[in-house]
Parts: C-alpha cells; sequence; structure tokens
C-alpha cells in the first residue's frame, strides 16, 4: 500500500523543522571556516571544514568533560534506580507506615529549588572531602533524580493488574519470587523510561556542576561548554562544535529512543 | 496478621528505607540546613559566622536589588509561561490532525527541550550575534544589541526560553489529545458542531486539567530557572535579566555571603510552595486527575 502525502504533513513538518532551526544553524556554524563567519550573506559554507571539531577534540577540555559526564550520568541514574526501584515498589504495593506523608516528603523533593539547597550541599560535600569528584556530582544529581524516579516508578508499577501478583501467590511463590518473575519483567518498559529522564536531567544539569566542580577532573559538559575560553575574540565556530557534541546523548534519545522517552514525560504528568 | 502481611511489613520498610535515608541526607537536612544558614551572617573567607536572626530577610525587604530580582523573575515566568501554553496548545492541536510522519515530527519537536539548556544558551548567543547573527539578519540587517541592550536582553531572554520549553507543554496536551475517543468528535458532529464550537466546547474543556498540570511544572520550573540566563546575559545588562536565582548565586558564590545567598534562597523555596499550593487547589477543586 502506497502511503499518501497531505499536504497538512508536510506543513506541519515544516514548521516544526523550522522551530529547530536555532540548532540547524550551530550544526552550520560548526562546519564553516572562521573566514565566513562573520559573513551574512550565505546560508551554507562554501567550504565545509572539520577544523573546529578537531581543535574541540585536540585543544579544549571537552574530551575529559564528555567523559566526566557520561560517568556522573552513567552513576546517577544506576544510584537512583537502586534506591528508587525498590522504595517505588514498597509505596506502590506494600504496607508501611505513614505512607501518604512519605509520599508528600517525595513529591516536595521534586518541587525543591537547586538554589535553595546548592548552599548547604556544598558545605556538606566539601566537609567530607568530595569537592571536585564524580562522587559529589552523583550525590547532589542523586537528590533531584530519586525523588522523580521513584514517582514515575510507583505509577507503572501500579499500572500493573496487581491479579498477576496474586496469581503468584497462590501458587505458592514469596515476595521476592514474585517480584522477580512477574512484576520486573512487566515494569522493565517503565524503567527504561525512567532511567533515560533520569540520565537526560543528569547530563544536562549545570548548576551543581557548576558549584561543586573546581578543574577538569571532574567538569561536565555544561560547565566545560559555559567557561568555553576565548582568548582575544569568542571562538564561534569552536562553540557551535563543542556545542554540537554536547548535545549528542538528547539528539540520539529524542531520534532512536524517543518512545521511552514520551512514554516516561507524559506519564508523569497524565497520572495525578 | 497473617505471616505473609508480617512479612511484607519487614520488606516494606527494607525496601524503602535506603531511599529515605538517601532523601533525607540529601534534600530534608539541606533543606532544614539552608534555612539555619539564613539567619546567620556566613562570611568563609573572612572566618565570620555568627547568629544574625532574621536580618537577612529584614534587610531584602528595602533592598531595591531583590525587588527588582523579584520583578525580573514574575515577568519572566509570566511572559515566558503564557506563551508557551499557547503556542503548545497550537502546536498541539495541529499534531491532533496530522497521519503521517509523527515520528519524525516529534522529534524536531522534542530537540529543543532535551538540550542542555548551557547548550541553548550559547545557540541564541551566536544567533543574537549583533552583526551576524542570524534573528538580524532575518529582521532585514538590523544591528539590534539583543543581549547588550537593557530594553531587548529580557525579551531575547525569554525567546530563548520558549524556544526551549514550549515543547514539553505541546507534548502533554497531544498526549492528552490522543486519548480523545473519536466518538467524542463524531457526536459534536452529529450536533451540527462546527470547527470552532467543537474546540471550544469539547476538545478544550476536555484539556483544561493537562493545561493546569502543565501549568505548574512550566510556573515552577521558570520561578526555579537558572542556567540559561545566568550563561546567556549573567544577569545583565544592567540587572535587567537578573532573576532570583542569579541574584541568590551571586550573593553565595561571587560575594561569598552564605547566609544571605541562603535567605534569598529560602524565599525562591516560599515562592514555589506557595505557587505549587495554590495549583493543587485549584486542581482538587476541578477534581481533576485528567
Amino acid at each position: 500500500m502506497r502511503r499518501r502525502v497531505h499536504a497538512w504533513d508536510v506543513m506541519i513538518l515544516v514548521l516544526l523543522a523550522a522551530w529547530a532551526v536555532p540548532y540547524f544553524w550551530q550544526v552550520r556554524t560548526s562546519f564553516t571556516p572562521d573566514t565566513e563567519l562573520l559573513a551574512t550573506g550565505r546560508v551554507l559554507p562554501s567550504a565545509p571544514t572539520l577544523l573546529h571539531y578537531r581543535a574541540v577534540a585536540e585543544k579544549s577540555v571537552m574530551p575529559r568533560a564528555l567523559g566526566n559526564s557520561v560517568g556522573v550520568a552513567s552513576l546517577t541514574t544506576l544510584l537512583a534506580l537502586a534506591l528508587g526501584l525498590p522504595a517505588a515498589y514498597a509505596l506502590a504495593r506494600l504496607p508501611i507506615p505513614a505512607k501518604s506523608l512519605l509520599l508528600l516528603v517525595v513529591i516536595a523533593s521534586t518541587a525543591f529549588p537547586q538554589i535553595t539547597t546548592v548552599s548547604p550541599l556544598y558545605l556538606l560535600l566539601r566537609a567530607l572531602g568530595l569537592r571536585d569528584t564524580w562522587t559529589a556530582l552523583v550525590l547532589a544529581n542523586t537528590s533531584f533524580a530519586l525523588p522523580l524516579l521513584i514517582w514515575l516508578l510507583a505509577g507503572f508499577i501500579r499500572e500493573i493488574p496487581i491479579q498477576l501478583e496474586e496469581a503468584a501467590f497462590l501458587d505458592g511463590a514469596g515476595r521476592l519470587t514474585v517480584l522477580r518473575v512477574v512484576v520486573l519483567p512487566l515494569v522493565g518498559p517503565g524503567v527504561a523510561s525512567a532511567a533515560l529522564l533520569t540520565f537526560l536531567a543528569a547530563w544536562n544539569e549545570f548548576l551543581f556542576a557548576y558549584t561543586f566542580t573546581a578543574t577538569e577532573a571532574s567538569r561536565t559538559v555544561p560547565v566545560a561548554l559555559a567557561l568555553f575560553p576565548g582568548v582575544f575574540e569568542i571562538p564561534w565556530g569552536d562553540i557551535a562544535a563543542a556545542s554540537i557534541l554536547a548535545s549528542l546523548p538528547p539528539v540520539v534519545i529524542v531520534i532512536a529512543l524517543q518512545r521511552w522517552l514520551v512514554r516516561g514525560l507524559v506519564a508523569g504528568a497524565l497520572k495525578d | 496478621m497473617t505471616a505473609r502481611e508480617r512479612a511484607d511489613r519487614l520488606t516494606g520498610l527494607a525496601f524503602v528505607s535506603p531511599a529515605l535515608l538517601a532523601l533525607a541526607a540529601l534534600t530534608v537536612y539541606p533543606g532544614l540546613w539552608v534555612l539555619w544558614l539564613s539567619l546567620q551572617q556566613r562570611v568563609p573567607i573572612f572566618g565570620i559566622a555568627r547568629f544574625v536572626g532574621v536580618e537577612h530577610y529584614a534587610f531584602l525587604a528595602g533592598d531595591a536589588r531583590f525587588w527588582n530580582a523579584g520583578r525580573v523573575t514574575l515577568v519572566f515566568t509570566a511572559v515566558s509561561v503564557g506563551l508557551e501554553l499557547v503556542l503548545g496548545l497550537g502546536v498541539a492541536l495541529a499534531l491532533q490532525r496530522q497521519r503521517g510522519g509523527r515520528r519524525l515530527a516529534l522529534s524536531l519537536l522534542l530537540l529543543a527541550w532535551a538540550l542542555p539548556s548551557v547548550v541553548t544558551a550559547k545557540l541564541f548567543e551566536w544567533l543574537y550575534h549583533p552583526s551576524a547573527g542570524l534573528v538580524n539578519v532575518v529582521l532585514g540587517g538590523h544591528a539590534f544589541n539583543w543581549l547588550g541592550d537593557p530594553r531587548l536582553a529580557l525579551p531575547g531572554l525569554i525567546a530563548a526560553d520558549v524556544w526551549r520549553t514550549m515543547p514539553f507543554v505541546a507534548l502533554l496536551c497531544y498526549a492528552r489529545l490522543l486519548t480523545i475517543a473519536p466518538e467524542v468528535y463524531e457526536a459534536a458532529r452529529v450536533d451540527g458542531a462546527g470547527r470552532g464550537a467543537t474546540l471550544a466546547y469539547v476538545t478544550l474543556p476536555l484539556l483544561r486539567p493537562i493545561l493546569l498540570i502543565a501549568l505548574l511544572f512550566r510556573t515552577l520550573d521558570a520561578l526555579r530557572a537558572f542556567d540559561l540566563m545566568f550563561v546567556l546575559t549573567g544577569g545583565g545588562p544592567a540587572s535587567t535579566t537578573e532573576t532570583l536565582t542569579v541574584y541568590a548565586y551571586r550573593s553565595l558564590f561571587q560575594t561569598l555571603q552564605l547566609g544571605f545567598g541562603a535567605a534569598v534562597g529560602c524565599v525562591i523555596f516560599a515562592l514555589v510552595m506557595l505557587v505549587a499550593g495554590a495549583y493543587l487547589r485549584a486542581l482538587r477543586g476541578q477534581g481533576a486527575t485528567a
């Protein structure tokens, strides 16, 4: 069956592509030679160049920052999952005292402004001797990642028909077996969504990373980009190349992992 | 209590405790500590640490810079969120009628939302370049100094924020629109409702709860926003884009007055909680959980 092209569909795609132009323009700039950067006559560079990417790869702290960001964002996601998944299950299914109070703490935690907690966290991490380490960033990021993750996962777990668990109990399975055999496989896609959102939030995080790092030993991509050095003039081409590198994971997520991203985003809002 | 119930109680406690301990250490404890900090004069480089009570708050009441930051925050939040809701709703309604290429459409839409806000700041810094920036070129070769002109900096900042966050509103509304049964529209058509009437009496009322939720999320985020203005304009020129968050950050880590900065941070927290409380009451008043 041939797909018909609808004028309306094309128009929407054109409009949305127009919305994304600021990003495409940065892609274009990253391939434009310095001599043409300030010329306004052309849309595309006459001879696209990889010089800016080379400069970023060889002379900037960006490669190191990319490594730091991958590490910090992955570890934040893993820690938040390890702490959050059992907690979400308990809040969704198990009898625990003062459950509604706990839920309130979780929700209130998601609303905490980072700017409010940044100063005590700074003092705390300094006192623990953790300044300028991955550990500091992972712990600080967990403060906003964990409540969000618990909230999302508890919602996903509640969606699983409880009869499936009851049936397994009748067959004589214990709680942990039920978790492993019934719950985990069913909540897998939800875990993927929540993990994706957590990773993205940790990758994009700036305030904590900017405050708790001091050198390239732990500076993440957003910090390296914000501090991108220019000696006499602003290196627009290099900055463009660096920002394209900084946005690679988000772009991959939006294109290749879109289903999980959308599921997670919508789940957070459509369920009370 | 059966054996299973007893076991479940224990399992529940074991499951929830690690997360609770982490939250207690990483949000509740800092939350209380910051309140305590805000009642102190703390200037670490001079080794100053003394209790001053509500002195910082009393100072803020007459602090012109604080009130300016408050005004900038409110204008930024109101205009930015307002534009995002209108545009996001429009995009969602447009997407509702789309048949092919949804994946591509969502990719293009969500790209702006998924980028780190520091990247967004760098994107717009370049777009706003006075002589070579795309914005001025598109406007016909004007030489507007978007980020340097006190009258243009806040609008320029708001435009960048709307670009970044409209997709979120659009996605939420679109997701809700997809759940409306075709029969609902069928019924409206049978009743002789035109396109305008269907929108006004069917679609929009059904979208109301999700719009309120989007409004809540976006307002809280806008009040807490920091990265974009800190990197794009640094609060300037002439403090025209200095929000409460930027003021707090500067007090904390640039002039190193931890106590005073903490007080500004506490005001932001109070503001966020007030707004959240007001919205939640409005949502409950609707009996709406979408």
